[in-house]
């Protein structure tokens, strides 16, 4: 330990000597800390090979700490970030308020046709980017094999809610401490509502109709959050009003769930050999439909760089965004850790490769799910918004939260699905109203 | 017969206390324990107390990842400096509120204390605003001014409540012996004051040092303290617990020591006043 404090006192004075040396432009990173920023900023030494004129700052933040963070500034034009992390929902909401540059000419090898449609589409306002993807997820199904086989049952091609609810039945075998399904049941826009809010369109309802009026009280809502109660009760973990994503994770790779339906990226979390005791038994398949439905409502989630207009140093931004979402980055990764450690989800590219595909066995199935995402209709319903698991306005993240709350204690059975649907139904009619739509 | 009983009760409250006390620390045990544990030890739905495979790799992780040293530098100079100004200002203001007080220093002192009751987000925009203006975002400084700002209340009030106990006659006497209303505070006040303004120096360090919303809202890379370091291990994705504990335990091991060594004037400052 004492060698690297060493090496990092060592380190930062030579970055110190450096720096009064030559005329460095410094920038500031803001970034949620998941694996793929940790080795991007372990890959810097890389960046600053090619530009040593660029010297890199990171501020790293847990995800709601972040989004708090990062909107006071901006908002108040504070200018202390020149590149930020934010995801598909933040992206057209901050770009109409002009808090975004657009981002243009990102060099002659950026390859920007190579960014997967559906990824780009959901980063465009006015019919330019506003943002560069790092990283993308949708949603699908994960399952047990073995489980699934005991059971007597076979993964038909498009699962839908029916064959769900029969295995979880079938798989659940609590004297042995196996779950048949685990879902998030944790309140909050990001959370338990993501996951109810694609499941509720995949069952053909919608969060408003053309007039922005809400529909918790129409009959697809009704059946999405029985359905849904049904499955956690009676097949799920105990405890499951408090599970999120880690918490489920974490109960998959211990054996203790049949089924899951969560982020594409716990595909590979739960098929690496030295986290997950069940690594040689998943399965994947689209997320589940309902009975003669092909929504699947699945979601579409990216982390993405942006550069705030407030910057006083676009260029070295720019430099640094296109850099880290480059086709070379994705080479640069593959050759010091391997391919399978490459950022998913943004690229074409990658997910026609060869050797991904060989050591990523849910490559294909996430390609699927990515591309089915449609964000720009995310409901059968006409619905005056786009999105998927939220609804695109600012408003949403207060809103999606407060019904979460009421979804959650119904989870936790302090109130019936009839009274959290009831009060949901208020709380968002009260909230729209105040926030003045339906807006012309 | 008495004596007996009150053994028995002195055994009863003793027993109350240690288990009042471990389920306090308990929380700060477990942080300390999981942080020697690897991440999938760590979320083990059946975890294990003590027999574990003990490992260094958190902590070997934090180091490589971040610069410990530079947070935990802004950090001393954060609370510190925001103590020592707290201290400059309250000492002056707590004497002449305790010695001379006039017809509104009760309802002075209950309005300082009322600004303790806002949530802090309520102003956060116009102090990021101020900040912004006057170029502190992201500084030392700034968080030093912010930090005094917003502990001067409680640094005011424990002042006061101390020096309401010292005898006014003892400055009386100072005076008519000729000592200037400056050499009375610093040599006469001061003095007899040490141990209540040393539990309020400790108390405050230890307040402004754990301080998170200030000190994450109104820094970004350069002047990031402990708090931020902390923040920086959470994930909403992957496993995150152990590495988590380990820079927990970095950021409050040197408090935690401050804290031990210093247990009988910050208990003295805690329950002054409260028995009479």
């Amino acid at each position: 330990m004492t060698v690297t404090f060493r090496t990092l006192a060592g380190a930062s004075l030579l970055v110190a000597l450096m720096g009064s040396a030559s005329a460095q432009t410094s920038i500031t990173v803001a970034t949620v800390n998941n694996g793929d920023m940790i080795r991007m900023q372990r890959l810097m030494p890389e960046f600053n090979a090619l530009h040593p004129d660029i010297k890199v700052n990171w501020v790293t933040l847990e995800e709601n700490v972040l989004r708090q963070r990062v909107t006071t500034d901006i908002a108040s034009k504070g200018g202390q970030y020149d590149v930020l992390t934010i995801g598909n929902y933040e992206v057209p909401i901050w770009a109409k308020q002009g808090w975004l540059m657009p981002l243009e000419n990102l060099g002659a090898d950026y390859d920007q046709a190579d960014l997967l449609p559906q990824v780009a589409q959901g980063l465009t306002v006015d019919g330019k980017l506003h943002a560069v993807p790092f990283y993308a997820e949708s949603s699908m199904l994960m399952y047990r094999t073995d489980l699934l086989e005991k059971a007597g049952l076979k993964m038909p091609e498009n699962p839908d809610w029916d064959f769900i609810t029969d295995a979880a039945q079938k798989m659940t075998d609590k004297g042995a401490g196996i779950y048949g399904i685990c879902l998030r049941g944790k309140a909050g826009w990001g959370e338990n509502m993501a996951f109810l809010t694609s499941m509720n369109n995949s069952m053909g309802g919608a969060w408003f109709d053309m007039e922005w009026k809400p529909q918790f009280n129409g009959p697809e809502w009704k059946q999405t959050l029985d359905t849904y109660l049904k499955l956690m009760t009676e097949y799920g973990p105990p405890g499951s009003s408090s599970n999120g994503f880690n918490e489920n994770l974490a109960l998959f790779q211990t054996g203790k769930c049949g089924m899951w339906i969560d982020a594409t990226v716990a595909a590979s979390f739960i098929s690496d050999p030295k986290e997950s005791q069940v690594a040689d038994k998943v399965g994947f398949a689209p997320s589940p439909v309902r009975k003669g439905g092909s929504n699947h409502g699945n979601w579409l989630w990216s982390w993405n760089l942006a550069i705030p207009a407030t910057t006083s140093k676009a260029e070295a931004a720019k430099t640094f965004v296109a850099w880290a979402t480059s086709p070379a980055y994705t080479k640069l990764v593959a050759e010091k850790d391997g391919i399978a450690n490459v950022p998913p989800g943004t690229r074409t590219s990658l997910y026609k490769n060869p050797d991904y595909l060989k050591v990523a066995p849910f490559a294909a199935m996430t390609l699927t799910a990515i591309e089915s995402a449609n964000t720009q209709k995310p409901s059968d319903k006409p619905v005056p918004y786009t999105g998927g698991q939220f609804v695109a306005i600012p408003e949403f993240q207060a809103i999606g939260t407060a019904v979460g709350q009421q979804f959650s204690a119904a989870l936790a059975g302090k109130a019936t699905a009839d009274q959290a649907l009831a009060a949901a139904q208020a709380l968002t009619t009260r909230e729209m109203t105040r926030a003045g739509y339906p807006k012309k | 017969m008495a004596r007996e009983a009150s053994k028995g009760h002195k055994a009863a409250v003793t027993v109350l206390a240690w288990g009042v006390a471990l389920l306090i620390f308990f929380p700060i045990l477990w942080t300390f324990l999981i942080s020697f544990k690897t991440e999938g030890e760590a979320i083990n739905s059946h975890p294990s107390f003590l027999f574990f495979e003990w490992t260094l790799e958190n902590y070997e992780t934090v180091n490589q990842r971040s610069d410990y040293l530079a947070h935990f530098w802004n950090s001393v100079v954060i609370s510190l400096g925001s103590t020592v100004l707290g201290l400059i200002i309250a000492v002056p203001a707590a004497w002449s509120m305790a010695f001379v007080p006039g017809k509104r220093t009760k309802d002075l002192l209950m309005w300082m204390l009322s600004t303790k009751m806002l949530p802090a987000v309520g102003v956060l925009v116009p102090i990021y605003l101020l900040a912004r203006d006057a170029g502190l975002l992201d500084t030392k400084t700034g968080l030093v001014i912010v930090l005094t700002m917003v502990n001067l209340p409680i640094i005011v009030w424990m002042l006061y409540t101390y020096f309401k106990e010292i005898p006014g006659e003892i400055l009386e006497a100072a005076r008519m012996d000729g000592a200037t209303l400056s050499s009375e505070i610093l040599y006469v006040l001061t003095p007899m004051a040490v141990p209540g303004i040393a539990s309020t120096l400790l108390l405050n360090v230890i307040l402004a040092w754990n301080e998170s919303f200030w000190t994450l809202n109104l820094t970004a890379a350069s002047a990031a303290p402990l708090t931020a370091f902390i923040a920086s291990y959470s994930s909403p994705e992957g496993l995150f617990y152990a590495k988590l504990s380990a820079a927990s335990t970095m950021a409050i091991a040197p408090i935690m020591i401050l804290g031990w060594f210093s247990q009988k004037q910050l208990v003295r400052g805690l329950t002054f006043g409260a028995v009479k």
